[in-house]
């Protein structure tokens, strides 16, 4: 169901609130179970992220001052944040006076309002699109479909990803679950539905099917009048929007429509153009590995007899200043989506991007969707305890947030409750429901660890039966014997082995 | 220089021959070991999995009970980075809440002198050469939390390597996470077994019989699918590799 309770058709299954386009996953875990066991997802996420990560480990290390500019980039985050209001401000004054119009949109419904107004007000009835995380998180293209107007994706990957009717399962690279032979298929049996179909006897070639795509493209990008985009950074001294991308495409959107509509979350903003450059070495090296981005679009509001005449950008919160209030939490916000992160998780590839039930999946996605959309159901309780907590997200990424730090943050508000901001309210949250039983067992066992007599009675106990348990454990504990042993019960614990040779009882 | 052997909830009630092995390798080097009763467990699966207040009479029993000693010695990678990385920050918190600094004094009395095993004998003892026979070969996975929260780096390579008779074997993928996470292995069972079956299939090819880390936890987890897929493969703590002797191994 979309947020407004009209179907959604979508191949996923069921939509989800706030963000109709994705599939309500029950939880990671079951979502996750399922994508384990499909060996040619497995193979197609291994083979991706293993290169992905090898390029990228050899762009940073050429730099020698990689660690100075990771810590610059988390500064410039930090203090952009701290002062967002005030740089928003600057940024809304600087573009209104380059000729854009800005507008405000509080969350995904008010965002997908103000855009479909927008492009109405045009008279029509179609858009194309420069790829957007932003546009996703808010479901637009669903949004602008109900009101008969069709957004085309036009980045490579997102078109694969849209003609198959699929969801995104990464950021940087939405088809990556996805290999040729797959792509070959889409390509033949839907770009005829779309505009332009694919050539006859297309083969899995790369050349070729970029070739297909290219003149799939061409032809909407030479007949839209409205481009949508987001924007990877806003500078604010001069109200100029950037978009960093491999391909071009996003570069004829934003140049051929008459009319330029930027979707962008409040947090992409940064201060300074001098600010910005330690953002232009971070993002490639981390992303596409590469020293230097091809494309890197920047444009200040209009310019006459120059690209599009009429510029329109919406400023999207939904859930942003509400993870601004949380000291731990608000670091996800300095994220520039490179997905260094997801490409060296571990769960992420064995669990696929889908599994995480919202366009911004992986390591930065379990902190960041349950932060925006609040612990609003099972999945969002679930994400954060989708990861083995090993720390390479950590390491690899460009702005230094801890995700293992934001994690653990927000399973204590899960398992614990406590106090988060909703829609800029204090809120007391309670915890949650389904993990009574697991709260419990994390009270008995501090009881037992803090009384070490107690513990000693019970290893005893352990070690007197150790030949009658039982190999297999039956309920919770099959999570484990299922696939693995149990390790074998001593017959008698350090404790006691210490307390019998060495008397000790200090 | 008064040691105290913080052996972890793990190695007491499943793996005590591992801290035995401790006990016999540092009183080997001539450092006198004392291992404090009121100890029990560092709080890590409380507080990893989201609670921290359960977390908190941990934190105060582990103080207490290193309270006079200079260096607290322990088995665990994971469990050192607990105290390390997560104390502070749970002493913090409470301040935050406005409970004082009693916590946060605690965190600062032991985060200091706290050294996981092989960092306490490279940076602490200064040696590498610990007088080790072990015929066998042995390949290593340097498990998440030494790798990354303390930046072991080579220390257990090094002293691996100056033990007699160990082949070392170098492990495809070594810093890949081997999918045991504390309570992430019950909670996501089939991307922790995917984790674990990849690592189990790394350590196979090395042609190794033994696989070694700094954490009984992981190795209780890659030993679980080990000893699940019938493998030959034994996993064994480093402590109980330095620990053996010539005469030990008669």
């Amino acid at each position: 169901m979309s947020r407004d309770g009209s179907d959604v058709p979508r191949g996923g299954g069921a939509t989800y609130l706030g963000m109709p386009a994705f599939p309500r996953a029950a939880d990671f875990p079951r979502a996750a179970d399922t994508a384990t066991r499909d060996g040619r997802l497995r193979a197609n996420l291994r083979h991706a992220t293993h290169t992905i990560r090898a390029k990228r480990a050899r762009a940073v290390a050429e730099l020698d001052d990689w660690a100075r500019l990771r810590e610059a980039g988390a500064a410039i985050k930090d203090r952009t944040l701290r002062h967002l209001d005030h740089h928003l401000v600057r940024l809304e004054e600087a573009v209104t006076r380059a000729g854009g119009t800005v507008h405000w949109a509080a969350d995904a419904a008010e965002a997908n309002r103000i855009v479909t107004d927008l492009v109405r007000a045009t008279g029509e009835r179609e858009v194309v699109k420069v790829k957007s995380m932003a546009t996703q998180e808010i479901g637009l293209n669903e949004a602008l479909a109900e009101s008969g107007i069709r957004a085309y994706e036009t980045d490579l990957a997102e078109l694969i990803v849209q003609l198959g009717d699929d969801l995104p399962s990464h950021i940087l690279v939405p088809a990556i679950h996805r290999d040729r032979g797959e792509i070959r298929d889409i390509f033949r049996d839907r770009m005829a539905s779309w505009g332009r179909p694919a050539p006859e006897g297309l083969t899995d070639r790369p050349a070729e099917l970029a070739e297909a795509a290219r003149q799939h493209l061409r032809e909407k990008f030479l007949r839209a009048k409205v481009g949508v985009s987001g924007a990877n950074f806003m500078v604010a001294e001069t109200g100029t929007l950037v978009v960093v991308e491999s391909e071009g495409n996003g570069r004829m959107c934003l140049t051929l429509p008459e009319t330029l509509i930027s979707v962008v979350g409040i947090e992409k903003t940064v201060p300074t153009w001098r600010d910005l450059e330690v953002f232009l070495q971070l993002l490639p090296r981390s992303s596409t590995a590469e020293r230097m981005n091809p494309y890197t679009s920047m444009w200040t509001g209009t310019t006459d007899g120059d690209g599009p005449r009429v510029f329109h950008l919406v400023l999207l919160d939904n859930g942003r200043t509400d993870t601004l209030a949380d000291q731990v939490g608000r670091q996800a916000l300095r994220c520039i989506r490179c997905s260094a992160c997801l490409n060296v998780c571990p769960v992420y590839e064995r669990a696929g991007g889908h599994a995480y039930g919202s366009p911004y999946p992986g390591p930065i996605g379990a902190i960041l969707t349950p932060q925006l959309r609040g612990l609003a159901s099972p999945l969002e309780e679930s994400l954060p305890y989708a990861s083995s907590l090993c720390g390479a997200c950590f390491e690899v990424c460009p702005v230094a947030i801890d995700i293992p730090e934001v994690l653990v943050h927000l399973r204590e508000r899960v398992a614990e409750g406590g106090e988060v901001t909703v829609r800029g309210t204090r809120t007391v949250i309670r915890p949650a429901k389904r993990h009574a039983t697991e709260r419990a067992a994390m009270r008995a066992a501090r009881w037992a660890f803090d009384h070490p007599d107690a513990l000693r009675r019970g290893q005893r106990i352990l070690s007197r039966t150790r030949r009658l348990q039982p190999r297999r454990l039956p309920g919770p504990g099959r999570a484990w014997t299922d696939s693995r042993e149990l390790p074998a019960v001593p017959a008698e614990s350090f404790r006691d082995w210490w307390a019998r040779t060495r008397g000790g009882t200090s | 220089m008064r040691v105290g052997l913080f052996v972890t909830c793990v190695n007491d009630s499943l793996y005590p021959r591992t801290g035995r092995a401790v006990v016999t390798l540092l009183e080997r080097l001539g450092v006198q070991v004392d291992f404090p009763m009121a100890q029990s467990c560092c709080g890590q699966p409380m507080f990893n999995t989201g609670y921290r207040h359960q977390t908190e009479p941990l934190v105060r029993r582990y103080a207490a009970a290193f309270r006079d000693h200079d260096y607290v010695v322990t088995p665990s990678g994971s469990c050192a980075a607990m105290v390390r990385d997560n104390y502070p920050r749970i002493g913090a918190r409470a301040e935050a809440e406005g409970r004082g600094t009693e916590l946060s004094e605690a965190a600062t009395s032991a985060v200091p002198k706290t050294y996981e095993l092989t960092e306490f004998l490279v940076d602490v003892l200064g040696v590498t050469d610990v007088g080790a026979y072990f015929p066998h070969t042995v390949t290593y996975h340097p498990t998440c939390h030494g790798l990354r929260a303390l930046g072991l780096g080579e220390r257990p390579r090094r002293l691996l390597e100056r033990v007699e008779g160990l082949e070392l074997r170098e492990l495809d993928g070594a810093e890949e996470c081997c999918g045991f996470g504390g309570t992430f292995a019950v909670k996501n069972p089939a991307v922790s077994a995917a984790m674990g079956s990849d690592k189990t299939r790394a350590i196979a090819r090395t042609g190794a019989e033994a696989v070694c880390t700094v954490d009984n936890s992981c190795l209780m987890h890659i030993g679980g699918v080990l000893a699940r897929e019938g493998s030959p493969v034994r996993p064994v703590h480093i402590a109980e590799i330095l620990a053996g002797t010539k005469e030990s191994a008669r």
